[in-house]
Order: C-alpha cells, then structure tokens, then sequence
C-alpha cells in the first residue's frame, strides 16, 4: 500500500487541506474509488476504509492481479464534515457539481481538478454515492447512461438491482459523467445510510466491490455469493410521494416486498395526532427507497419501488 | 391584487407558498413581470420590486397594461439567509422546468413558470451573492443575444455581457423561459444581502423606459445609458492563488492597465502579504470581491478588456 497526497489547499485558517489516496498493486490502472465529497458521506468514507483494510489483506496475500494498480480516496471534503456541513464551508458549493474541474478556477473548481488529474486513466471508476434527500437506499449500483458503459457491466456487482439513470443537465458537472467523458467506465454504489453508519450495509457494498474486483479480474478474492442483479431503467422505478404533510410513520422496511394498495405508510396531524392520510403503492414491487425523517412535507418522495 | 400561485404544505401548520402581485390597467394586454427572489441571499431585487410597484400604484392613470411582480420565489431561503431553499439544500436555478407531478421543489418550479410563461418581457433580477459585487448589467446566453439585445438596451444598465451557454444552465428560470419563447432577461447588480439603493434607482430608471417602449407608460421618464457590451471583448478573471484576507486598492468600474496593483491578500497572522494581486488585462473592473477571506481559487475581480483593434 502506498499512501500519498494526491491534492492539497491551504486555508486561511485552519491546517491544509489534503486529499488523500491509496494506492494498491501496480501497474495499469485498474480502478479507482472515491468516497466522500460532502461533508455528510460519513457511510460513504466508512466504506471506503474498509476497501482500504481489504485490498492492504489481499496485497499482503498477494491476490492482486499482475499490472493492476487500485485506488482509493476516502474522502475529499473533510473540512465540511469536521464542521457539521454538508457542502463546501466557505460558499456553499458542492465539490460534485465542479467536475472535470478547473485549475485557474474557483476554489472547489481547483479541487475537482486536482483531483479529477489524479482519477483519469482508470479503466473502472466507482463513486460511493448519496442522495440528496433524507431516506434510506437498499444496496444498488447506479449507471449515469452517456453510452460510453457497457450496462451489463453493473451485474458484476451482484447487488440486488443495477439501475440506469438518463443524465438530466445538472448530472453533466458530477464525477460520475466526466468520469465517463473521460473513459472511465464509472459506477456509482448506494450503501444505505449517509449521515450515519450502517455496518451491515457496508459490508455489502465492499462485498459488492470485491466482487465485481474479481470478476473483473483485478483481484482473486473469495466473496459470499451475490444476487443475479435485476438491470433496469430509472423509468421503470414507481416513485410514491406524501399527500399531506405532518409525523411521518413508514410502515414498510427496505428490501420489502409489497403488493399494489399496500399502505406503506401513516401521516399524522402533528399537532392533534389524527390520521391525515395513508401512503399506498399504486403499484406492486420491491421497496428500494423510503424517507426517514419524523416530519414530513406534502409532495416529498417517501417510497421509491421497483415494479 | 395577491395571488399565490404555489401553495405547499410543510409538517408543522404552515405552508410553503409563492405570491405575486399583479397591477392592472387600461385596455392593453401587454403583460412584463418582475422577478426576483430565486436565491435568498440576494436582497436588492426586494428594494427595487417595492420601488416599480408603488410608483405605478401611484401614477396608475398612466399606466396600460399588465405588471405582474414576484419578490420572493424562494421565500423560505430569504426568510433564513440562505441561497438555496431550506431543508432541501437546492438552487433553485437548477430544478427549471421542473414537473406538474414531481417533488416539492419541481412543482413550485413548475408553477412559477406556468405562471410567467405568455408575459411579453421577464425581468429576473439577480444580485451577485456574498462573495462579489456587480456593476448592474445583464446576461444573456448567445443562443438568445439577437433576440433580447433591443430590450437589453433599454434598461439602463451599465453592461451587457453576452456568455456561452452550458448544459448545466439549461435548468435556470431564464433559458426554460426562452426556450419557451418568453424573453426573459438576467440581471445582476450589486452584492449579496444588501441593498443598494443606486442600484436600484438605476434599473427602476430601466424598468419604466421598457415599459415605455413596450407601450405599457406614459408618463415621464428618464435617459437611459448606452451600456458596454461585451461582444468582440474578452474578460479577464482574476483569482487568488493564495489563502488570506483580501484587500483591495483599486474601485468598482475603475479602468486599469495589465499588471497594476489592484490589491493584497494578507495573512492576519504572520503579517505578512502573502500575494500581491495584479490585473491581468487592461480593462474596467466590473466585479470585485466584497467578502475578504479567501483560498486559491476565489474570484477577486473580473475585468472586462477593451476592443481588440481592427473589430
Ligand atoms: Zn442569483
């Protein structure tokens, strides 16, 4: 294992920024990771030491494959997470929204640069990603479809669902898409939670990666069996949103499977405490999203189901 | 008359809704809104929306037709002090169009442009933010430039400056309603969360002369300004590469050559300037850096150069 600083900022008041990398094997690039850009990816981060605990096993039992050489980069936005802030401190800018980067440019601008130079060349590219509302995601890997990646790719994971997403204009400045303008086949995983750590779901996703890793080719490393991933289109996923707005009680859990009228779960008046409405499923499938916050606005997506 | 054109309900006992207001008069059917609000940590469109409105309550005999003016598209963030809307930490001016059926955001998105759609000019007045401050100018995409140049001149700003469009900015309130064949017309003047009443003098001139020539005032108004354009010029960013506080000696709209001395950035602890920042072309300082702690990165200033010979 070779640590080294890929990238580094000096602040005004506060000790260097640095983003570091791990880099595993040598030779062709094989693959990289990256976990955190906002300071909320705590998950993201955790998984992401945990590949680093895997791959330094399997380099020490010499189970990398020859002329592969791995990355890993834990996180970049450290400064926002030991400030409780989910975007860049300073000006509220989001490191995944400034991708290939620019080096005369702003400041997350110059980041994403400096560290975009280090992420190119890699044949597979993989984002520990999160979503920007509150809730919680089964395990899934995420294809942002610019044509460049095969979609079948995603299989390799052995995740329960490989789903493809039709980039809208605000994905063309994420990692993932310069990732593959660049010609990087990039994937993106969901490993539950963001905010918090959910160990279970962790160790899926490093599974996950190890798995595709070995079926790939890059390392031999013994994983517990996978699903035979379900790949489909975003289109095809039912989004429920709340009626009403009030306490939010979910009745399903992730991973469930439920039948169309199902109630999935109850809004209450939060000051009264009567029963404002019911969310029910239009439609019958496997829960793979849900909201888990206590308060809940009209019109905010508490389900997401695939059909 | 108020009307509210998105109305949402949040968890506890309130709702998340977005008013206008709408000024009729006369027989003409011709329709402007005023628009601003969309990033609540910019205030100088607050100041100018309460100037139009109660000028034409004023002086409504002389006025024919349709103002429809929308101060706070995102109330909310105004209401905190922040740039994008509370809780779901978005810029709004990147959920346009949005749907009739989606999310929160995406409905209010979609409503606000149901709402303006069919006005004869928009008027989306933007300030900058915390960081910067603006000479009043407006910004249009070249795909839009031939179409909305005539109506640009009239309202009294100081620059056009006419900038490549990015697929990233297909999801602002202007382009949506440009493509939709409504014009609409970015402004941005002054510095975040303040208002600066100049400023809003300037483009009040600005909006009465539109009106005027869109048939909608008659009574007076005042001579507008020819403004620059940035057509055939290029501007020059000045970033810092160091991180400190930044100071500068030079002023808004002061023309300067390449490599003057436009300010420091210095490190309050050690004393010392950590970088001498000089300009990197000739030209007219039309942004300039408001807010002084800085990193490597941060826009200082912007420097619009002068016409290149023989253009
Ligand atoms: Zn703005």
């Amino acid at each position: 294992m070779k640590k080294k600083t890929l990238f580094s900022l000096s602040s005004p008041y506060r000790e260097q920024l640095e983003v570091i990398g791990y880099r595993f094997g040598s030779g062709r690039k094989a693959l990289a990771i990256v976990g955190a850009m906002r300071g909320n990816e705590v998950q993201q981060m955790y998984v992401c030491s945990r590949m680093v605990q895997a791959l330094k096993k399997l380099e020490s039992e010499g189970k990398i494959a020859e002329d592969c050489e791995i990355m890993v980069i834990p996180c970049i936005n450290y400064y926002s997470m030991n400030i409780g802030k989910r975007f860049w401190a300073m000006d509220n800018t989001d490191i995944n929204r400034m991708f290939p980067g620019y080096n005369l440019g702003e400041t997350t601008q110059r980041i994403a640069d400096g560290v975009f130079s280090q992420l190119q060349g890699y044949e597979y590219g993989i984002q520990l990603a999160s979503f920007y509302q509150r809730g919680i995601f089964l395990p899934h890997v995420k294809l942002m479809d610019t044509g460049f990646t095969d979609a079948d790719i995603m299989k390799d994971f052995g995740l329960q669902f490989g789903i493809i997403r039709k980039p809208r204009p605000y994905d063309t400045t994420t990692l993932n898409y310069n990732w593959q303008v660049w010609e990087t086949k990039a994937f993106s995983v969901y490993a539950n939670a963001t905010d918090e750590i959910d160990v279970q779901a962790a160790d899926e996703a490093v599974n996950a990666i190890l798995r595709f890793m070995n079926t790939r080719g890059i390392v031999s490393a013994q994983t517990p069996p996978g699903y035979v991933t379900l790949i489909l289109n975003e289109s095809n996923t039912e989004q429920i949103q709340s009626e009403s707005a009030g306490i939010f009680f979910r009745q399903a859990q992730i991973g469930k499977t439920v039948e169309r009228g199902e109630v999935l779960g109850r809004i209450y008046d939060p000051f009264d405490g009567e029963l404002v409405s019911e969310v029910r499923t239009p439609v019958s499938g496997t829960v793979y999203f849900a909201y888990n916050s206590p308060l809940i606005n009209a019109k905010t997506v508490c389900f997401k189901i695939i059909k | 008359m108020v009307r509210t054109i998105a109305s949402i309900p949040l968890a506890v006992h309130e709702h998340l809704m977005i008013q206008k207001r709408r000024i009729q008069n006369g027989n003409s059917k011709t329709r402007l809104s005023l628009v601003t609000g969309t990033h609540g940590d910019e205030l100088e469109g607050q100041y100018l929306a309460y100037m139009v409105g109660s000028f034409i309550d004023e002086h409504i005999e002389q006025f024919d037709g349709i103002l429809d003016i929308y101060p706070a598209l995102n109330p909310m963030g105004i209401d905190s002090i922040m740039r994008g809307i509370p809780m779901f930490d978005l810029d709004m001016n990147r959920v346009f169009p949005g749907t009739k059926d989606g999310t929160t955001v995406e409905v209010i998105c979609s409503s606000i442009i149901d709402d303006i759609a069919g006005s004869d000019v928009c008027v989306d007045v933007h300030s900058s933010n915390i960081f910067l401050k603006e000479i009043p100018q407006i910004r249009v995409s070249v795909p839009t430039a031939e179409t909305l140049m005539p109506y640009a001149k009239m309202l009294n700003v100081d620059f056009v400056w006419v900038h490549e469009s990015a697929t990233v900015l297909e999801s602002t309130l202007a382009h949506t309603l440009n493509s939709r064949g409504t014009k609409t017309l970015v402004v941005e003047m002054g510095v975040g969360m303040r208002i600066t009443k100049e400023y809003c003098r300037q483009l009040f001139d600005g909006i009465l002369n539109l009106m005027k020539e869109l048939g909608m005032w008659k009574g007076e108004t005042a001579a507008v300004r020819e403004p620059v354009l940035s057509i055939g010029r290029e501007v020059g960013f000045v970033n810092s590469d160091e991180a400190g506080i930044f100071v500068p000696c030079a002023d808004f709209g002061d023309n300067v050559k390449r490599g003057d001395h436009i300010g420091d950035v210095l490190d309050p602890l050690t004393s010392q300037v950590v970088e001498k920042v000089q300009a990197v072309c000739d030209g007219m300082i039309f942004t300039l850096r408001e807010y002084p702690v800085v990193y490597g990165g941060s826009l200082l200033a912007r420097i619009l150069q002068p016409k290149k010979e023989g253009e």
